[in-house]
């Protein structure tokens, strides 16, 4: 039996790699990813005290998690795809119409 | 295997909505002329604000509330619509984007405000906020064949899914912590257990401000609002300026006030150097903006620094308000932005602030309209704004909290100097070319709605301020 602290480290270890990638990384596809990096490290918390506390709740949470972060990557990969036809890039930094 | 039905009652608001967006997305195949579509999602959120009356109540176990606090939250989503809607419909043929789903995504929106400010569970705010800021993306990336908008999407995506992460790792602790993810059932182990001082419960508190601090555009998490603002389509700034604003202040006060309501000294004492700082930062930044759209972002960083004061006092007065001054921001921010869809015509994009010179001369109404917004965002009397501003800072000096009115008003008064520059400019400068408005019917009734409701709001201020203190009774 893996004791529930080791979950929680290895959540907090996911979402703070996630943290990490985010603003470290200028690619808008693997900002992306950390993104999905930190709401898989939010669904690992979420099973471990939903097994913990033998309550249901938390897995329903983590369906609603993976459900909508499926959405939200329609959302963002057609908002890139919109963007790279009128400017062939995905590096942040050369994003920038808008300064101030 | 025995399920029973729940109670809808509470939630018909909801549904009628949701099936009103999905009449328009699909009759948007069969309509040709786009107008019509606006017109059946105005007469629907009518009839919507109508089933608002009987639907109060708790439903689907516990995790769908509807009270006077959500009810007068929904007014105002209702209010940030219609304006909107009634801006956009010419402003979006001019910008070549006159598609239905348009305003079928408007409407998915401000279902997804709904949801948040009736949410009772925090399973349900998670879903009400995504369906808001999933919806609300898009929007602010409709005009597809300009950079700039798509940019605004990409910046306001990008930063938004950052916070929600934030808001699910905070849900996550407080399951973890207290085995619910109910909001009284939170307050109820909280105080039962005596958790106040649990650093966990702590750190929860820190990521919620931090999410919803994203969400009402708070520095230091303010970042996004400017090049978001200036990069999205007029109409949808306004939407935004407002809505998502409204909602995110709608979840912060339940959540605050019920769920972490035994902890109270320390978000307090968080939010008090937010409110500061974003007072500081949206009144003194927006000094130096050439944009009128950057400089009603900056001004609307500002005014979420003064509706904080309302959660900082956490009260019930306070709380209301902040309501009040929220509904009084509605009118006279979208008031604004109209004339600025009006500025906006082919070729010429009526942003910058020198576009003003000499309105008065050639568009006496139109800057008159704009006069009364400013003033109002001002908070000079007898304009709402001011009503507005007074009773915020007075519960607030009821609070205890009289240094902090000191600050705020001194920010106030720093504010007048870009407000009234947009006044100066339009009346004591000559007019440097000929700007033709973008007249339509449908921005005269927004605009003429929204400045009566400004005035009357400023000099009748009762009716208002009684409406926000009877929702809060009971909260």
């Amino acid at each position: 039996m893996v004791p529930l602290n080791w979950y929680m480290l290895l959540s907090a270890a996911v979402f703070t790699i996630g943290v990490f990638g985010f603003l470290s990384r200028r690619n808008i596809i693997i900002m992306f990813m950390s993104i999905e990096l930190m709401l898989n490290g939010v669904n690992i918390s979420l099973i471990s005290f939903s097994h913990y506390l033998q309550d249901m709740r938390g897995q329903i949470l983590a369906f609603f998690v993976i459900a909508v972060a499926a959405a939200e990557a329609v959302i963002g990969l057609a908002i890139v795809i919109a963007l790279f036809r009128n400017k062939a890039t995905v590096h942040v930094d050369k994003i920038n119409e808008m300064k101030g | 295997m025995n399920f029973q039905f729940p109670d809808i009652g509470p939630v018909i608001p909801e549904l009628i909505m949701t099936a009103i967006a999905l009449i328009v997305l699909l009759a948007d195949l069969l309509i040709k002329k786009k107008e019509v579509l606006a017109l059946f999602s105005i007469a629907g959120i009518a009839a919507v604000a109508y089933t608002l009356i009987g639907s109060s109540g708790v439903t689907f176990g516990g995790m769908f509330i509807s009270d006077g606090y959500s009810t007068f939250f929904k007014l105002i989503f209702f209010v940030n619509v219609i304006l909107s809607v009634l801006i956009s419909i010419k402003y979006i043929v001019i910008e070549k984007v006159n598609f239905g789903e348009y305003y079928a995504l408007i409407l998915f929106s401000t279902t997804g405000m709904m949801i948040m400010a009736s949410a009772a569970d925090l399973i349900v705010l998670y879903l009400g906020l995504e369906l808001m800021a999933l919806s609300t993306y898009v929007l602010a990336g409709f005009i597809r064949h300009d950079i700039k908008s798509n940019e605004a999407a990409l910046k306001y995506f990008l930063l938004g899914a950052f916070s929600t992460a934030f808001l699910l790792y905070g849900i996550s602790m407080i399951y973890g912590l207290t085995g619910t993810t109910n909001i009284k059932a939170i307050a109820l182990y909280i105080s039962e257990k005596g958790l106040t001082g649990n650093l966990s419960l702590l750190l929860s508190v820190i990521l919620f401000t931090v999410a919803f601090g994203f969400k009402i555009a708070a520095a230091p998490f303010h970042m996004w609002a400017p090049d978001v603002y200036e990069g999205a389509p007029t109409s949808i700034t306004a939407f935004m300026s407002v809505g998502p604003k409204a909602a995110g202040f709608a979840v912060l006060g339940r959540v605050f006030m019920v769920a972490f309501v035994s902890v109270k000294v320390d978000w307090v004492a968080i939010l008090i150097p937010i409110s500061i700082l974003t007072m500081g930062v949206g009144n003194i930044v927006a000094l130096s903006q050439t944009n009128i759209k950057r400089m009603l972002a900056y001004s609307s960083i500002a005014h979420a620094g003064y509706a904080l004061l309302g959660i900082i006092c956490a009260n019930n007065e306070g709380l209301a308000s902040m309501m009040n001054y929220l509904m009084i921001y509605a009118f006279m921010n979208i008031g604004a932005f109209a004339v600025i869809t009006m500025l906006r015509s082919e070729g010429f994009r009526g942003e910058d602030i020198t576009d003003y010179e000499g309105l008065a001369k050639t568009h006496p109404l139109s800057a008159a309209l704009m006069l009364i917004f400013m003033f109002s965002l001002t908070g000079i009397p007898p304009t709402a704004g001011f009503i507005g501003k007074l009773y915020i800072f007075m519960s607030a000096i009821n609070a205890g909290y009289t240094w902090l009115v000191v600050i705020a008003v001194i920010f106030s008064a720093i504010s007048a100097y870009f407000y009234l520059r947009i006044v100066m400019y339009m009346y004591m400068k000559e007019p440097k070319e000929v700007v033709t408005l973008t007249k339509s019917p449908s921005t005269g009734i927004a605009l003429g709605v929204a400045a009566v409701a400004v005035l009357v709001i400023g000099i009748f201020p009762s009716f208002l301020v009684d409406l926000a203190r009877a929702a809060i009774k009971g909260f």
